[in-house]
């Protein structure tokens, strides 16, 4: 494998994603708040999501941890906005089917996280991605 | 015995990973087992597997002599007094929960202080901190120099009459530090304490001797030494694990049952319950033979070398920052750093993609990595398989991993 192969990886929309986080900070009126860390590499993410009526009106991300972690919360935080609770769920399951390199149901555009499919060749950079994703969920199953 | 004929025993390293050599970075995690101890595991499995103290068969007492052999080496590799004074276990960690259990729990009441360090392994953090919480005690941190080092002045100062347990590490395993230990057991005793060591880290790199540090407890694990994982180690002063209770009751460690109650075989055998890990204990004498035939010295002496290359090296590159002490002689064999604008696993990432393997995270040291303000850092940590080549091509690596950062900005 040589440094090409990391382009797969490291797109340049994941990076500006990393640099440039859409949706960072906290929401003081959120209705769901959710922290979560992946405790075998110290990544965490506290997640703020104002959800009303089934629809998700405004979604939040802090924390800390690698590019593919910090990308995927800001990807996912721009995506869910507007979306029924239901919808996200799905994507978030479509995203989870992507990362392991399975066949996934792309009825549903991913937008900018179609960038993290490399991600399915670094299996140890899995949970990174999938880390807000997993809040995300851990939030609407507790509500 | 050189370098290139140590490598020439471990099969692991002549391999390629992604497409280069495997430069393998990673052995305070787990290090790689030299062919004498592979040989070893595969000659008991084939030739005389068997349970222990019980079979009056051939292949029962081979396996006996095998296991109760590899004792008398931990005996001597760490020159404890009595061979009754090591018992086999799991591995660090299940032996400081050995003593925080049968040691804590008889001794340590409510009101009571553990003094332990920020640097600590969390398995030599939580099970004080369950002892703490069973009796009502208090833990107790030693705070840490700048450079990532305790002082005899600051544990003086931490530990009071109220001190029971004091427990540090001797090497730590994210700044590569080697503490006092022998003037913090003194002040320990000073104060009444017992002293416990987490000798993870040390026990794999120079000489222990455990009589002159004047432990209480000492504890460290096989796999980090060249045995299987799996075997640990506990020494334990005699007059100490005499009165303890064991932790694990059942088969092997009994003496006689009754129905309602029953008593303990001597030691060492009352803390090792049931089917010991046979194999590991054997494969854990054929890797103490091998250390001490390159001898811990030349091992030590070969790491201080890595070391140093490596802090100089690694400091050339713009943006790294490096933590634990800069004197290459108080320190191990080890370099943790973070890279300006690299996330610490965008780095081990890459690094994997050429070959070489390191570790990225917070290093089961999680109040460490608070206190150095950070909450993830990289870790590339040598052993006696390792050469300034290695450290060549991951200074390379680290160079391109920072031009292909700024490139992709």
């Amino acid at each position: 494998m040589s440094f090409n192969n990391l382009d797969q990886l490291y797109r340049q929309v994941i990076m500006d994603h990393y640099k440039n986080p859409r949706n960072k900070g906290s929401l003081e009126d959120g209705t769901l708040t959710i922290d979560m860390n992946n405790p075998t590499c110290g990544d965490r993410i506290h997640l703020t999501m104002n959800v009303e009526n089934g629809v998700v009106k405004d979604a939040k991300f802090d924390g800390d941890g690698c590019s593919i972690s910090m990308a995927s919360a800001s990807m996912m935080t721009q995506i869910i906005k507007g979306k029924k609770i239901e919808v996200a769920m799905k994507m978030s399951a479509i995203f989870s089917d992507m990362m392991q390199g399975k066949d996934y149901d792309d009825s549903i555009d991913l937008g900018d996280l179609e960038a993290l499919q490399g991600v399915a060749k670094f299996p140890a950079r899995i949970k990174c991605a999938t880390l807000p994703w997993k809040a995300m969920e851990k939030g609407v199953k507790e509500s | 015995m050189n370098t290139k004929d140590i490598r020439s025993y471990f099969p692991i390293l002549h391999q390629e990973v992604n497409g280069h050599p495997l430069v393998y970075l990673d052995s305070a995690a787990t290090s790689q087992k030299p062919i004498q101890v592979i040989e070893a595991l595969e000659k008991y499995y084939k030739e005389y597997n068997s349970n222990v103290h019980r079979g009056v068969h051939t292949l029962g007492t081979k396996a006996t002599d095998g296991y109760e052999g590899a004792r008398d080496k931990v005996q001597s590799f760490i020159n404890a007094k009595a061979r009754e004074e090591i018992v086999f276990t799991r591995g660090t960690t299940t032996s400081l929960n050995t003593v925080a259990r049968g040691y804590g729990d008889l001794y340590v009441e409510a009101g009571d202080e553990i003094v332990i360090s920020y640097m600590e392994h969390h398995s030599n953090i939580i099970p004080w901190q369950q002892l703490a919480k069973r009796k009502g005690a208090t833990l107790k941190y030693v705070p840490l120099q700048q450079d990532g080092t305790i002082t005899v002045e600051d544990v003086q100062a931490t530990v009071t009459e109220n001190t029971k347990i004091v427990s540090i590490m001797h090497v730590s395993n994210v700044l590569g530090s080697i503490n006092p230990i022998k003037e913090i057991s003194a002040i320990a005793h000073a104060h009444g304490a017992i002293m416990v060591v987490d000798g993870a880290q040390s026990s794999p790199h120079m000489k222990v001797d455990v009589q002159d540090l004047d432990c209480d407890f000492f504890a460290f694990s096989g796999h980090k030494m060249g045995a299987p994982t799996g075997i640990g180690v506990l020494y334990g002063k005699q007059a100490l694990l005499e009165k303890m209770e064991p932790v694990e009751f059942g088969g092997e460690m009994i003496d006689f049952v009754g129905l309602q109650e029953s008593t303990w075989k001597e030691l060492p055998w009352k803390f090792e319950g049931g089917t010991p890990i046979i194999a590991g204990a054997i494969g854990l004498g054929a890797a103490i033979d091998f250390l001490q035939e390159i001898g811990l010295d030349a091992i030590e002496a070969h790491e201080h070398k890595l070391a140093a290359y490596a802090l100089e090296k690694m400091q050339t590159i713009p943006g790294m920052q490096i933590f634990g002490p800069m004197d290459p002689m108080k320190r191990t064999g080890l370099v943790t750093f973070t890279m300006d604008e690299v996330h610490p696993h965008d780095v081990a990432t890459v690094l994997d993609t050429q070959g070489i393997a390191v570790r990225a995270g917070h290093h089961c040291a999680q109040p460490l990595m608070k206190y150095l303000n950070v909450s993830s850092t990289a870790r590339a940590s040598f052993y006696l398989y390792n050469t300034e080549e290695e450290i060549d091509q991951l200074t390379t690596a680290l160079l391109k991993t920072k031009e292909y950062f700024s490139d992709v900005f």
